[in-house]
C-alpha cells in the first residue's frame, strides 16, 4: 500500500454508469461478483488503486471494506502504488527464460534505466517482473499496459520501449511479424480450406 | 495426421474474419436451434459418446460431468461457468479461441447450457486478456443482437444469458473452486470437496465448470456425431486437441492435432524439429508446466493423449509442449517453475503455502550446486509432503516437475553439486 493516499475518490459519471451496468450483471443481492470489475474500473481511472477507491467500491456494494481489500491484495493486477502511465510487464516463466527472457529483461532495464518494481523519473514507466501471460509459443514477450508485445529480441524490445517513450504506439502482437501463432513462414493445417473474408 | 476438414478451429490464426459474419461461414450458428429441440438427455448422451474429455487439464469425461446435474431444475438455478483463466506456463490455446473463434464458445455455451439447464452462463476469462476479452464481448453483444442468445434463444424458447467476467491475476484461479469464489467476489481460495460444484457450486447453486475448449468443440461435435468425433485419436482419448508447441523448436505454434499422435511427429510436422534436431533433444514437458518432465528417451516413442501420458508417468495436462534442448539449464527450469508456485499458492494450506517456499529455496540452490547431496532426498521428502496434503492440485503441481526432475536428471543435480564442493576445495 503506498503510504500517500488521496483522501477522496469519486467515480467519474462515465464510469458511474458502466459501474452500474456491470453490476447488473450479476443475480440480485450477489452484487459483490462486480468487486473486482469494479476495482479495475476504479484502477483505470486512477491509474493505480488507492486506500479511497477500495472505500468507495466496498459502499457501492454493501461489503465490508476488510472484504475488498483481501481482493485487492490477492490479485497481481491490482497496484496498490502508483505505476508509471506505461506499465511494463516483462514474463520470465519457463517458455520465455527457454527462449532468451533474460536478455529482454537486461534490455529492458537498459532502455528505461530503472531496476524490477521501480518507475522512471518522469513518471511515464514501470517496470514489472510477470508470471506467464499466456502467449507461450510467442515467447519471449511483455505486456505494456492492455497490449502484448511478442516474439521480443533485445533489439525488438528496446524499439518498442523508445517508441512509447516517443509517443507512439507500437504495435502490439509478434514482432517478427508472423501471423499470430502459426508457425513461422506460415501454417502447415488449414491450407485446404477457404472461407473468404480474411483480414 | 488430421485432416483439414476434421479441424474444428479453423480459425486458429486469426487469419479470416472472427465477428458473427466469418464465424457463420465458417459453419457456425448453422441449424442450433434443430440441435437443441434434440433435448437435453440426447446431447448429454452425444457428447458422453464422443468421448471427450476435459480439455482443461484433468481429462475428466465432459459428458459425464454434465450429467452430474440434476435432472429436474429445482428452485435454485443452474449456471454454466467457462473457466478461460489460461495460466499454466506454457498453455495459450483458449486465448485463439476467444479472440479468433469466439462464436465457436457463444454457441458452445448455448447448447451446454442447455443440456444442463442452465439459463445463464459466466465465461471467467484471465485479466490480462484484456483484447481477447473486448473480441469475446463483441462477439457476445453480436449474438445477442442477432437474437442467438438472450429471451428465446436462437427460436428454442429457451432463454440464455452469457457474461464476460474477468479476473485480475492469479494462477490458482483456474481451480474451479476458487474460480467460483473469484466469481462470487472473494479471494480465490479453493473450496473443500465435497460437495462438488455439480450440487453446491456459484451462488450456493448446481454448477458446472468447463474449460473454454471443452465448451468450444461441442457444437461440433453434435453437428457432425459422437461417432465423427470418437473415430478420430485412440479409444477413451478421442477427438481433436490444441497443441501449443513452445521452447526450443525451430518454429513455436499452436496447431490442432488428432490425440494420441506421436510426440515427435507432432513436433516435427509443425514446429520444425527440434533445434539442432531430435538428437540434440534434452526433455519435454508435454502437458503444460504442472505434469513431470520427461527424457528424450520417452519421448523417441510416447503417443500424445491422457492414458499414453500417464503411462510413462506425465500426463497430458493441457497439452502445452514445452520443448527443451541440450543447452538448456533444465535445473533452472524446474527452478524456474518452483519459484511460479511459490509465488501462486493462496496460502490456504499450510503444507502449499510453507512446502512450496522450501522447494523453491532448495531448488534455487540446486542451480548453482550450493547444496548438500543429502538435500536431494530431503528435497523429494518435501514434495511427497505436500503432494496429496492440500485441497486443491496446485501442491501436487508444484511436486510434479521436480519429482520429474529427480526422477530423470539426478546425475545433473548431482554433478552441479559435487562441481561446487570440488571448487570450493580448490579455493580452500
Amino acid at each position: 500500500m503506498s503510504a500517500t493516499q488521496p483522501t477522496t475518490f469519486a467515480f467519474t459519471a462515465d464510469n458511474l454508469a458502466t459501474a452500474k451496468q456491470v453490476i447488473a450483471k450479476y443475480p440480485a443481492g450477489r452484487q459483490q461478483s462486480a468487486v473486482m470489475p469494479l476495482l479495475d474500473l476504479a484502477q483505470r481511472q486512477e491509474g493505480w488503486l488507492p486506500i479511497a477507491a477500495i472505500e468507495t467500491v466496498a459502499e457501492m456494494l454493501e461489503m465490508a471494506p476488510i472484504r475488498v481489500q483481501e481482493v485487492a491484495t490477492f490479485y497481481t493486477m491490482y497496484n496498490l502504488n502508483k505505476v508509471g502511465t506505461n506499465h511494463v510487464q516483462v514474463c520470465t516463466n519457463i517458455c520465455c527464460l527457454l527462449k532468451g527472457s533474460d536478455e529482454i529483461v537486461r534490455a529492458a532495464k537498459e532502455a528505461l534505466g530503472v531496476d524490477w518494481g521501480e518507475t522512471t523519473a518522469d513518471g511515464r514507466f514501470t517496470l514489472s517482473e510477470v508470471e506467464c501471460l499466456g502467449a507461450c509459443v510467442n515467447a519471449p514477450m511483455m505486456q505494456v499496459n492492455d497490449d502484448f508485445y511478442e516474439d521480443l529480441t533485445p533489439g525488438s524490445t528496446k524499439a518498442v520501449l523508445d517508441a512509447l517513450k516517443r509517443g507512439e504506439t507500437p504495435k502490439p502482437g509478434s514482432q517478427i511479424g508472423r501471423q499470430n501463432s502459426a508457425p513461422e513462414g506460415g501454417p502447415t493445417t488449414l491450407t485446404e480450406l477457404s472461407f473468404g473474408g480474411k483480414v | 495426421m488430421l485432416r483439414d476438414q476434421d479441424r474444428i478451429f479453423t480459425n486458429l490464426y486469426g487469419i479470416n474474419d472472427w465477428r458473427l459474419a466469418g464465424a457463420r461461414a465458417r459453419g457456425d450458428w448453422d441449424g442450433t436451434k434443430a440441435i437443441l429441440e434434440k433435448g437435453r438427455d440426447a446431447l448429454i448422451e452425444e457428447v458422453k459418446n464422443s468421448g471427450l474429455r476435459g480439455r482443461g487439464g484433468a481429462g475428466f469425461g465432459t459428458g459425464m460431468k454434465w450429467s452430474f446435474m440434476p435432472k429436474v431444475i429445482g428452485n435454485r438455478p443452474h449456471y454454466l461457468v467457462i473457466n478461460a483463466d489460461e495460466g499454466e506456463p506454457g498453455t495459450c490455446k483458449d486465448r485463439e479461441i476467444m479472440r479468433f473463434d469466439p462464436h465457436k464458445l457463444i454457441e458452445g455455451a448455448l447448447i451446454a447450457s442447455f443440456a444442463i439447464g442452465a439459463h445463464a452462463s459466466y465465461i471467467y476469462i484471465r485479466g490480462e486478456f484484456i483484447r481477447e476479452a473486448q473480441n469475446l464481448q463483441a462477439a457476445v453483444d453480436e449474438a445477442y443482437a442477432a437474437g442467438l442468445i438472450g429471451k428465446n434463444a436462437c427460436g428454442s424458447g429457451w432463454d440464455f444469458d452469457l457474461f464476460v467476467h474477468r479476473g485480475a491475476g492469479a494462477y490458482v484461479c483456474g481451480e474451479e473452486s476458487a474460480l467460483i469464489e473469484s466469481l462470487e467476489g472473494k479471494k480465490g481460495q479453493p473450496r473443500l470437496k465435497p460437495p462438488f460444484p455439480a450440487g453446491v457450486g456459484l451462488y450456493g447453486c448446481p454448477t458446472t465448470v468447463n474449460n473454454v475448449e471443452s465448451i468450444a468443440v461441442v457444437p461440433t461435435i453434435v453437428r457432425r456425431g459422437a461417432a465423427w468425433f470418437a473415430g478420430i485419436g485412440r479409444p477413451k482419448n478421442t477427438g481433436t486437441k490444441i497443441f501449443c508447441i513452445s521452447g526450443h523448436v525451430n518454429k513455436p505454434c499452436n496447431v490442432e492435432e488428432e490425440m494420441g499422435i506421436p510426440l515427435r511427429e507432432l513436433i516435427e510436422k509443425h514446429a520444425g524439429g527440434v533445434r539442432g534436431g531430435w538428437d540434440n533433444l534434452m526433455g519435454i514437458i508435454p502437458g503444460g508446466c504442472s505434469v513431470p518432465v520427461m527424457p528424450k528417451s520417452v519421448c523417441d516413442t510416447v503417443l500424445m493423449d491422457f492414458d499414453s501420458l500417464r503411462d510413462v508417468r506425465s500426463g497430458l495436462g493441457t497439452a502445452a509442449v514445452i520443448v527443451m534442448d541440450k543447452s538448456a539449464d533444465i535445473v533452472r527450469a524446474i527452478a524456474r517453475l518452483s519459484h511460479f508456485y511459490s509465488h501462486e499458492s493462496c496460502g490456504q494450506c499450510t503444507p502449499c503455502r510453507e512446502g512450496t517456499g522450501w522447494m523453491s529455496r532448495i531448488m534455487d540452490r540446486l542451480v548453482t550446486g550450493d547444496a548438500d547431496l543429502a538435500e536431494i532426498d530431503l528435497l523429494e521428502e518435501i514434495t511427497k509432503q505436500v503432494e496429496g496434503h492440500t485441497i486443491c492440485a496446485l501442491g501436487d503441481a508444484a511436486a510434479w516437475p521436480i519429482q520429474g526432475l529427480l526422477r530423470h536428471f539426478r546425475p545433473e543435480v548431482e554433478r552441479r553439486i559435487r562441481d561446487r564442493q570440488a571448487s570450493k576445495t580448490r579455493a580452500a
